[in-house]
């Protein structure tokens, strides 16, 4: 019954969008008066009970994985009765059909929230927004009940499922794929803005103030999905990295680029209203780098981690949908974009200027990696196979990335309007002194061979302090809290790009083979393999290291990575140890022995790491801070209006 | 400074940013794609030596050797057409076994074995490298 329930509700939830995009129809054609009202109010609440039915869809999902029921395909898969609790819930969405299912009810769920919560926009514009969210919503419950059906039922039903897969048993799969959806997804709101703000012709700094906040909640959202990707990559697949250039990974980062910079660029439109024609452009191209990713990920197309089992069917349908909703974007982009008038001008020195500078850089990466992550796409058309690897985006983006930390240096130091290149150069002198005897000291310890990621330390010690500018000389306790969260956003990059710089200058590796008693080094570790022993988990059985780690003068520690074996499916892992220190993490891995007593051991010394994913949240947190402002300020705007 | 100035400094300079990206992409691209290969793909002709490429297939059951220093194996890489010989040292991830799929980075030797500097196995258990699913798919109905 449940399963049958959870389909109805999605075909429910089709013909409520439908309702929606005819609603807003009519919203758009009758002008005003009482009958616009009216139908206004049904449009926010077909809107309401589109996202509860997806949201109940979902629940019923998970309910049929936490009840085992083994009469569905999808549970059969993917799941186990075995299974802790937690992984019965997560697996709901560990799987195609179910990740589809959490992206449509996320897409639903949003529109509902925009039709709860959005009271600044113009009427007419909210009708044509919540019209392109519903729109966007049928083309993608049409997907799910053709394509990728959750709720398919099996006769007879076998005795127990399959299990799921153990890499992804873990409390990330609780935790990565929500948030990142959360914001993946989220993005699709400031595109049915800027579909609405098109159609009717109400680009401005009004509409950019009521957006705002919604891109600024999906940016903070896929700052974190994005920040715990890369931890759970980090500590679960036991290679020591913790980015990788995977399709997908890029996938998640080219929404990000794209949110990141219309963030800055609707701050120009809402305050000075310039940029009009580009915002509107970014906030089109950032959810069609959601739906493109999407299409990467969902499709199979792409050699990655991330690919489940091909489906050429998939593929064919995400990619209609891609060119239906983009396409026609940007064919409504190309008819109106004449009727926005020109915004306000300003002077290059200033900090529209460097906004500008900050979009185009972001735009230019967002461009090398969206060309690295197709180009195999297009070779294989033309039928050459080949892949695109860390070495690529390294050599590409990062010197852009490191132009891009500057001028995220130079912004907030700068007036609106216009300013001058001396008071800048003025402001500038501490942050270049910093960032000059940071790279000198780390080029003396550590040579040549890194001087990239030495230049990127250097420069991030530069931002760190450059960020930190805004706030001196100003009564800390009435600068507002948006402010607060631009300094800790851009502290944020700069703890995180030096994490990323540190690692890659001065990590040490170490790979062995040694018997129980004997000892290897690795950075500033001695590390002795104590024993090896078995243990038990509640679905696995493992052999676990006891690895004895000491540092010169430092009292010694204990490790204990594992091979875990699981039976549901039957599958070996290695789980990593990993120590935090306050100067890095020690990660250790134990691979297989050889029959002779000795074991082989994969050790790496990261200093500094940890702070990649600090930086992270750092920057989430800022987010965070810079919404409460806004959506304080507004409230507070609102009660003076009143 | 005119709406029209400015207009024109702007367009510039995008076009100056998407230029210098497309430069820089493609002059690293150049460089850095590494061709994916098959067994198949390169039996009974010239090596691609000089470069840095993947191979992809299976394990072949019963290939894998570990080596004397306990860190390096050997296995060979099989598309049901043809085989090449690997050789790796360090860990191989968890989902790497004999019969599974595989793709191995690294470099091709004279003798026609390959130096594998990095293993990669797949999350899914049923992957497989979509060129290996072509070809295996072509044997088997040959053989059918």
């Amino acid at each position: 019954m449940i399963a049958e329930a959870g389909l109805a509700a999605l075909w429910l939830a089709t013909g409520f969008a439908l309702m929606q995009v005819m609603l807003a129809l009519g919203a758009a054609r009758g002008a005003d008066g009482k009958g616009a009202s009216m139908v206004m109010k049904a449009l926010r609440r077909v809107a309401i009970v589109q996202g509860l039915l997806a949201l109940g869809a979902f629940g019923l999902l998970i309910t049929l994985f936490v009840q085992s029921d083994m009469s569905v395909l999808l549970v059969i898969e993917n799941s186990h009765s075995m299974k802790p609790l937690i992984y019965k819930i997560a697996g709901a969405w560990g799987n195609h059909e179910g990740s589809m299912l959490l992206w449509v009810t996320v897409l639903a769920v949003s529109g509902a929230g925009v039709a709860l919560f959005e009271k600044r926009l113009a009427t007419a514009t909210l009708a044509a927004t919540l019209g392109a969210q519903g729109a966007i919503a049928i083309g993608f419950y049409a997907f799910l009940a053709f394509a990728s059906n959750p709720f398919v039922r099996v006769n007879p039903p076998p005795l127990d499922g399959r299990g799921l897969n153990p890499l992804l048993q873990d409390p990330g799969l609780a935790f990565h794929p929500p948030t990142l959806y959360l914001g993946y997804v989220g993005l699709s709101v400031a595109f049915s803005f800027a579909v609405g703000a098109l159609l009717m012709r109400d680009v401005g700094p009004a509409f950019a103030r009521a957006m705002r906040p919604w891109v600024l909640g999906a940016w903070i959202f896929l700052t974190i999905g994005i920040t715990a990707g890369s931890y759970w990559a980090y500590y679960e697949l036991g290679w020591g990295g913790w980015w990788f250039w995977d399709p997908v990974e890029n996938a998640s980062l080219m929404p990000w680029l794209a949110a990141t910079a219309l963030l800055h660029s609707v701050s120009v439109l809402a305050t000075r209203d310039g940029l009009r024609a580009w915002t509107v452009m970014l906030a089109v191209v950032a959810f069609s780098m959601s739906m493109i990713g999407t299409f990467l990920v969902r499709s199979g197309i792409l050699v990655s981690v991330h690919a489940f089992a091909v489906d050429p069917t998939r593929g064919t349908f995400i990619l209609g949908l891609l060119g239906l909703y983009i396409g026609g974007a940007l064919a409504l982009f190309g008819a109106r974009i004449g009727t926005v008038k020109q915004g306000a001008t300003f002077e290059l020195v200033s900090r529209e200027g460097a906004l500008v500078l900050n979009n185009l850089l972001l735009s230019v990466i967002l461009g090398v990696v969206f060309i690295g992550t197709l180009y195999p796409l297009v070779a294989a058309a033309a039928g050459v196979q080949l892949s695109i690897g860390a070495p690529f985006f390294e050599k590409a983006a990062v010197p852009v990335g490191l132009a891009l930390v500057a001028a995220t240096a130079c912004g907030p130091l700068l007036k609106w309007r216009r300013d001058q290149w001396r008071t800048l150069l003025g402001k500038l002198l501490a942050p270049v002194a910093v960032a000059g005897v940071i790279f000198a000291v780390a080029f003396a310890l550590a040579g040549a061979e890194h001087w990239m990621a030495l230049l990127a330390l250097g420069l991030a010690a530069g931002l760190a302090v450059a960020s930190v500018l805004p706030l001196v000389r100003r009564n800390l306790r009435r600068t507002p809290i948006a402010i607060w969260g631009m300094v800790v956003a851009h502290l944020g990059i700069a703890v995180s790009i030096s994490g990323m710089a540190a690692d890659s200058a001065f990590k040490s590796e170490r790979l062995a083979a040694i018997s129980v008693g004997q000892s290897v080094t690795v950075g500033p570790y001695r590390i002795e393999l104590v024993e090896m022993r078995p243990v038990v988990g509640p679905n696995w059985s493992a052999l676990e290291a006891h690895l004895k780690a000491t540092r010169a003068g430092g009292t010694p520690f204990d490790l204990f990575p594992q091979q875990r074996f699981f039976a549901n499916p039957p599958t070996n892992t290695n789980e990593a140890a990993i120590a935090t220190k306050f100067d890095g993490q020690l990660y250790a891995v134990i691979g297989q022995g050889d029959g002779e007593g000795r074991w082989q051991l994969r050790l790496w010394w990261k200093p500094f790491v940890t702070l990649i994913w600090l930086g992270g949240a750092l920057i989430a947190l800022g987010g965070l801070l810079a919404l409460i402002g806004r959506v304080r300020r507004e409230r507070r705007d609102a009660e003076n209006d009143a | 400074m005119k709406a029209k100035h400015q207009r024109l400094t702007l367009a510039l300079l995008a076009l100056g940013a998407i230029l210098g990206a497309s430069a820089l992409a493609m002059s690293a691209l150049k460089d850095q794609a590494a061709f994916f290969y098959a067994p198949g793909d390169v039996h009974g002709k010239p090596l691609p030596l000089d470069r840095h490429v993947r191979l992809g297939g299976m394990v072949e059951k019963g290939s894998i050797r570990r080596q004397g220093d306990g860190v390096s194996i050997r296995f060979v890489v099989t598309d049901g057409t043809a085989t090449v010989p690997v050789a790796f040292r360090g860990v191989t991830p968890d989902l790497f076994k004999e019969g599974s799929g595989v793709v191995a980075e690294g470099r091709f030797q004279p003798d026609g074995s390959f130096v594998a500097d990095n293993i990669l196995a797949k999350h899914d258990e049923r992957y497989m490298p979509p060129q290996a699913a072509g070809n295996m798919h072509e044997t088997k109905t040959l053989e059918q």
